[in-house]
C-alpha cells in the first residue's frame, strides 16, 4: 500500500492525515512538495485539509495550479485514486477532477462540529466498499466554505449517476442537521469511475476512540485495502 | 558623534509620544544631550507601559517564579516547563484588548498570531490555544458587533495556521462596555534541549530579518496600548495591525524547519514596538549592541521614516542571529517558503543600539538606558476596603428548577458553543477535551500523556476583594485541572487593570499580584509568564479587575483520565469539599445575588481555604487514579445545583436524569446556589469505596444524587426540569442573541 500526500503552502492537516496512514498501515506514507514535478508510483493520492495559499482568490484556486498537480491529474487520468479533504475538496473542484463549487457556509461562519453522515452507495468505488447503503457514520467538519453547489443541469448529472457520496443526516437529536447549507445535503461526490472523492469531513481526526471516535480509521483503512 | 542626524526632539514632541516631563529630563540627563527624533521616538516606545512595565514591574518581581518543573520563567518570549520524559511545554497568555476594541477582526488576530509567535521564537511547535474574552453589557448595542469580530478573528488566524482552540471563558458586564478584554493563550511542545532564546551572541554575527515585509501598520501600537479611551478612539484604527495567518503559518513552518539545521544563535519575534523592541531585547539580554541598516530592511510601503521602520508592527516577522556559515542554508529555507529573507545588521560589542539610514547614524542610545534605566515606579495605592458579609434570610427555596432554568437560559451560564464551533479544536488530531469542559485536554504528540489547560477569573469576585478574588482565579484554574485527572504544574497570568496612576486602581493591582502570589506558592504552580494591560478605562471609567489565570498541568501515560461527559445511569453523585452540616451556602458575590436577588452591591466573595483547596485536589486525583470515578465536575459560577444540572447537559448518556437525595430536597437557596469554594462533584458507582477514602483522608463528602434515565433534574415531586429541554435552552440562548 503506498499513499503519498501532497503539502501546499498552508495544508495544515497535511501532518493529521500521514500520521492516521501510518496507524493503519504501519507505514509512513511518502511526503510531497507542491513544488514537485514528480509523485512516486502510488496507490492513494491525498491532497490534505488547511489553508492553501490562504484561501487567496478562491479556496484551493491557487493550489490547483500548483506544478505537482499536473501529476495528481495524470494519476487519475490512468484511473488512480485521488482523496481531496477538506481544503483538498476545494483543489480537486478548481482542478476539474470534480464537478460543481464549494461556497461559503451558509451561516456565513467557520463551523467546527461532528456531524452524523449518510453513506449513499450507488455505485462501485474503493472508499464506499466496505460501508452498506445508508450507514450512517459520525466525523468531525472544520470549514469556512463547504457549502456545495451545483448548477441544475451538473446536480441532475450527479445524482443521476450516483455520484455522492456522503449525506449529512440529522441525528435523532437533530443537531447536525446540513451545518453549511449544502444542496441536496451533499458532503461529499465522487468522480464518474469512483475513483476521485472530494470530501468535507475530516476522516483522519477519528482513528482513536480517545479522539472522537474510529469512524474515521474503519473509512481509511477499508479504503486502503481496498486499493492495495 | 558628531555624524548624528540632526532634528532635536522637543519636549512637546515628546508629550505627543506618551513621555511625561520628568521622564523626557531623565532622557536628557541619560543621554547628556538632547535626543534627537528619532531617538526619542525609540525611547516612548520602549519607556511606554506596555513595554517596561514600569507600574506594575516593582509588584511583578514579587511573584514567586521558581519550582521544580520551571525551565523558564518570566523574561523569555514565554515561560518554560518539564513534563517529563524529555519534553517540554512552553506557554504564555498575552493581552490585545486596545486594538480588539478599535478593530475587533484585526485586533483579536494578531493577537492570537503574537501569542503563537513568542512560542514557536522558542522552539516549541504551538499545540493548543486558549482565550478569556470579557464583553460589555448585552444590552450595548456594541456588543453584539465586537464578539462577532473577535470570534472570527481568533477563528481567523487559528484555524488558518491550524493550531486548536481548546478553551476559553467568556463573560459579559457592563464595566467593559468601553474596554474590551480580548486575551489569547498558547501553548507549545518541544524536547527539553531545543529550546530557542533571545540573548544575543557573536560579536560580528549577522543579524537576519525574516517573514513579512515591514508597512507603516501598528506604528505607536505599544504607547495605544499604554493609554486610556476616550471618544476619539475611533481615530486610533490605523495604529492596530493586519494578520495575515496564511504568512504566519509560512513562518513557523520555515523557522521550525530553520531550527533543526543548528544556524540560529538567537531569535526574537517583533510584536509590540515592532524592530525596536525586538532588537533591544536581544542586546540587552546579551550584553551585546546591535547595529542596524535600515536601507536593507524589506519595506512594503515607499519612503518610511525611520521611526516609521523601528516602530512599525507589521505582523510576521521575525529577528534572528545566524551563525555565519549557515546563511546559504538559511536563504534556502526561507526561499522555499517564499518569505523574505535579508541582512540588516550586526552583533557588536558597543552594547549601543546604532540605526544608520542612508548611511547616516540616526540613532545611537546605549541599550541599558532603553531597558534597565526605564521607569519603575512605586505608585501610590490605597489598601481596599473590606465588603461586607451579605446576610439573606435563608429559608427553605419553593423552586430550584426555575432558578435553573433562568441562569442557564442567559448569558451568565448558557452554553458557548456559538463561540467554540467557530473554531477549529480538532486539527493536528490530538484533542481529546474540545472547549465546554472544565478544562481543554490534548495528548502530546507521539506519546500517551496529556496536557490539560484551563483559563479562569471572576472579575465580581476581584472587583470586591482583589486579594481573596486574584487567589480564588488561581485556585479555580487549579480544580479545573484536577478535574480532568491532571496534575497542576505552572501557570501564565494576564493582569488587566485601569489606569494605575490612581491609587486604588494601584491598590487592586498589588493586592491582586498578592494574592496570585499566595496561592500559586501554596498550590505549587508557579508563575512561569504572563502579560500585564493597564490603562483599560474609558472616559476614566475602569474594568473590573480581570487577573486572568492560565494554567496548564500533565496527565502522565496510561494514567486514568476523566470527562464530564461521562456519567452513566445509576451513578451517585457525591460531593467532595462539603459534608450533611452545610446547610447555608455563601451568597455574597453569586451569580444568585447577582441575577435573581438582583444585588449590585460590593459584598464579601466566598471566601478560599487554601488547604482545604490543596485536600481536596489531592484527594479527587487519588480517587481518579483508583478508578473511583470517572466523571469530575468543580463547582463554581452558580453553586452546586448549577454544577449539578451541567454534568447531566454535558452527559454522552440519552436520557440522562438525576434525583436529589431525601435529606436535601428543602434546602435552601443558598444552599443550592451558594458558590463555596474549593467544592467538586463526583459521579460513581463505587460509593462505599469513595466513602472510604474521604474517611481516610478526612475529606468532607455527602451523597447528593442518584443519576436515573428520567430526563428529569428531580427536587420534589413539584420540583423538577426536563433536561432536554434545558439543553435546548442552554445551546440556544447564544445563537439567538446573536442572530
Amino acid at each position: 500500500m503506498r499513499v503519498t500526500i501532497i503539502t501546499f503552502p498552508g495544508s495544515n492537516c497535511d501532518r493529521d492525515v500521514s500520521v492516521a496512514i501510518k496507524k493503519i498501515t504501519g507505514k509512513n506514507p511518502s511526503n510531497i512538495w507542491h513544488q514537485e514535478n514528480e509523485v512516486p508510483n502510488c496507490d492513494l493520492i491525498i491532497l490534505p485539509g488547511g489553508f492553501s495559499y490562504g484561501d487567496y482568490l478562491r479556496c484551493g484556486a491557487v493550489a490547483a495550479h500548483s506544478p505537482v498537480m499536473k501529476e495528481v491529474k495524470n494519476h487519475a487520468a490512468r484511473g488512480g485514486a485521488v482523496l481531496g479533504i477538506c481544503n483538498g475538496f476545494q483543489i480537486l473542484l478548481e482542478a476539474k477532477l470534480l464537478e460543481g463549487a464549494l461556497i461559503r457556509n451558509s451561516g456565513l461562519k467557520f463551523v467546527c462540529k461532528q456531524v452524523a453522515l449518510k453513506i449513499n452507495k450507488q455505485i462501485n468505488s474503493p472508499f464506499l466498499h466496505h460501508f452498506k447503503q445508508n450507514d450512517i457514520i459520525h466525523l468531525p467538519i472544520a470549514h469556512n466554505e463547504g457549502n456545495y453547489f451545483a448548477d441544475s443541469e451538473t446536480l441532475k448529472k450527479i445524482e443521476d449517476k450516483g455520484l455522492v457520496a456522503l449525506r449529512y443526516h440529522t441525528s435523532s437529536d437533530g443537531n447536525s442537521f446540513n451545518p453549511n447549507g449544502s444542496i441536496n445535503n451533499i458532503a461529499a461526490i465522487l468522480s464518474d469511475n469512483g475513483k476521485v472523492l472530494g470530501m468535507m469531513p475530516h476522516p483522519e481526526r477519528y482513528v482513536d476512540n480517545e479522539l472522537g471516535g474510529l469512524d474515521g480509521f474503519e473509512f481509511l483503512k477499508s479504503t486502503l485495502e481496498q486499493l492495495s | 558623534m558628531s555624524n548624528l542626524r540632526e532634528g532635536l526632539s522637543t519636549f512637546e514632541i515628546a508629550e505627543e509620544l506618551g513621555l511625561k516631563k520628568d521622564e523626557y529630563e531623565q532622557i536628557c540627563s541619560l543621554m547628556g544631550r538632547i535626543p534627537n527624533i528619532h531617538e526619542i521616538s525609540i525611547f516612548s516606545a520602549m519607556w511606554s507601559e506596555h513595554c517596561s512595565y514600569k507600574s506594575s514591574r516593582k509588584w511583578l518581581k514579587t511573584l514567586p517564579t521558581k519550582g521544580e518543573v520551571v525551565i523558564h520563567g518570566p523574561g523569555e518570549n514565554a515561560g518554560a516547563i518539564d513534563i517529563g520524559d524529555g519534553k517540554v511545554a512552553i506557554f504564555k497568555i498575552e493581552s490585545h484588548n486596545h486594538p480588539s476594541f478599535i478593530e475587533p477582526y484585526q485586533g483579536a488576530a494578531t493577537g492570537v498570531g503574537g501569542i503563537l509567535r513568542d512560542v514557536f521564537t522558542m522552539g516549541a511547535r504551538p499545540v493548543a490555544l486558549l482565550n478569556a474574552l470579557r464583553f460589555g453589557s448585552i444590552e450595548n448595542n456594541k456588543t453584539k458587533y465586537l464578539l462577532e469580530g473577535v470570534v472570527s478573528g481568533i477563528g481567523g488566524y487559528g484555524n488558518c495556521i491550524g493550531i486548536p482552540t481548546i478553551g476559553g471563558e467568556t463573560n459579559f458586564d457592563k464595566s467593559y462596555d468601553g474596554n474590551i478584554l480580548v486575551n489569547a493563550m498558547a501553548i507549545g511542545i518541544t524536547e527539553k534541549d531545543k529550546i530557542f532564546l533571545s540573548a544575543a551572541r557573536g560579536v560580528g554575527y549577522p543579524l537576519i530579518y525574516v517573514g513579512a515585509k515591514t508597512g507603516r501598520d501598528g506604528i505607536h501600537g505599544a504607547s495605544m496600548s499604554s493609554t486610556e479611551f476616550d471618544d476619539k478612539t475611533e481615530e486610533k484604527r490605523p495604529t492596530v495591525q493586519v494578520g495575515d495567518p496564511f504568512t504566519g503559518k509560512l513562518l513557523m513552518e520555515a523557522c521550525l524547519e530553520l531550527m533543526t539545521t543548528d544556524s540560529v544563535v538567537a531569535i526574537q519575534d517583533m510584536g509590540a514596538a515592532g524592530l525596536t523592541s525586538s532588537a533591544v531585547e536581544m542586546g540587552s539580554k546579551g550584553k551585546l549592541g546591535v547595529k542596524l541598516d535600515l536601507d536593507l530592511v524589506p519595506l512594503r510601503e515607499e519612503n518610511m521614516s525611520t521611526a516609521e521602520i523601528m516602530l512599525s508592527e507589521s505582523q510576521e516577522r521575525m529577528l534572528m542571529i545566524i551563525k555565519p556559515d549557515k546563511m546559504d542554508k538559511a536563504n534556502s529555507i526561507f526561499k522555499k517558503w517564499n518569505l523574505d529573507i535579508a541582512k540588516i545588521g550586526e552583533i557588536t560589542n558597543s552594547q549601543n543600539l546604532e540605526i544608520y539610514k542612508n548611511n547616516i547614524l540616526d540613532a545611537q542610545i546605549p541599550i541599558t538606558y532603553l531597558v534597565d534605566q526605564a521607569p519603575e515606579y512605586d505608585r501610590d495605592w490605597t489598601t481596599p476596603e473590606k465588603a461586607p458579609e451579605l446576610q439573606i434570610k435563608n429559608a427553605p427555596i419553593k423552586s430550584v428548577s426555575k432558578v435553573i432554568e433562568k441562569l442557564f437560559n442567559s448569558h451568565n451560564l448558557c452554553s458557548r458553543n456559538w463561540i467554540w464551533e467557530q473554531y477549529d479544536t480538532s486539527v493536528m488530531g490530538d484533542t481529546v477535551i474540545p472547549p465546554g469542559q472544565n478544562s481543554g485536554v490534548i495528548r502530546v504528540h507521539g506519546t500517551n500523556k496529556k496536557l490539560c489547560a484551563s483559563v479562569d477569573c471572576t472579575p465580581r469576585y476581584v472587583s470586591a476583594d482583589p486579594f481573596l478574588g486574584s487567589m480564588q482565579a488561581v485556585c479555580e484554574a487549579y480544580r479545573n485541572i484536577i478535574s480532568v485527572g491532571g496534575t497542576p504544574l505552572a501557570i501564565t497570568n494576564n493582569l488587566n487593570f485601569g489606569n494605575p496612576e490612581k491609587k486604588e486602581i494601584m491598590g487592586q493591582i498589588v493586592h491582586s499580584i498578592k494574592g496570585i502570589s499566595e496561592a500559586s506558592l501554596k498550590l505549587n504552580m508557579p508563575v512561569i509568564s504572563g502579560n500585564v494591560s493597564l490603562y483599560n478605562e474609558t472616559n476614566g471609567k475602569a474594568i473590573l479587575p480581570t487577573p486572568v489565570i492560565g494554567a496548564v498541568g500533565a496527565i502522565d501515560e496510561n494514567k486514568h483520565s476523566t470527562s464530564l461527559s461521562n456519567a452513566v445511569d445509576g451513578n451517585s453523585i457525591f460531593v467532595i469539599g462539603q459534608d450533611n452540616s452545610h446547610t447555608d451556602g455563601w451568597v455574597g458575590q453569586s451569580i444568585y445575588a447577582q441575577e435573581i436577588l438582583d444585588i449590585e452591591k460590593d459584598y464579601a466573595p466566598p471566601p478560599v481555604n487554601i488547604d482545604a483547596e490543596l485536600a481536596n485536589g489531592n484527594f479527587i486525583l487519588k480517587a481518579i487514579e483508583q478508578k473511583l470515578t470517572n466523571c469530575v465536575h468543580d463547582i463554581s459560577d452558580g453553586g452546586l445545583a448549577i454544577a449539578i444540572s451541567e454534568i447531566l447537559l454535558s452527559s454522552r448518556t440519552k436520557g440522562i436524569g438525576a434525583v436529589i437525595n431525601k435529606n436535601y430536597i428543602h434546602n435552601s437557596e443558598s444552599f443550592w446556589f451558594g458558590e463555596d469554594q474549593g467544592r467538586y462533584l463526583v459521579c460513581t458507582s463505587k460509593n462505599k469505596e469513595i466513602e472510604e477514602l474521604a474517611e481516610s483522608n478526612k475529606i468532607k463528602i455527602t451523597n447528593i444524587a442518584t443519576i436515573n434515565l428520567s430526563d428529569r433534574l428531580t427536587f420534589s415531586n413539584e420540583d423538577y426540569i426536563c433536561i432536554s429541554e434545558l439543553d435546548v435552552k442552554h445551546k440556544n440562548w447564544f445563537k439567538n442573541f446573536m442572530s
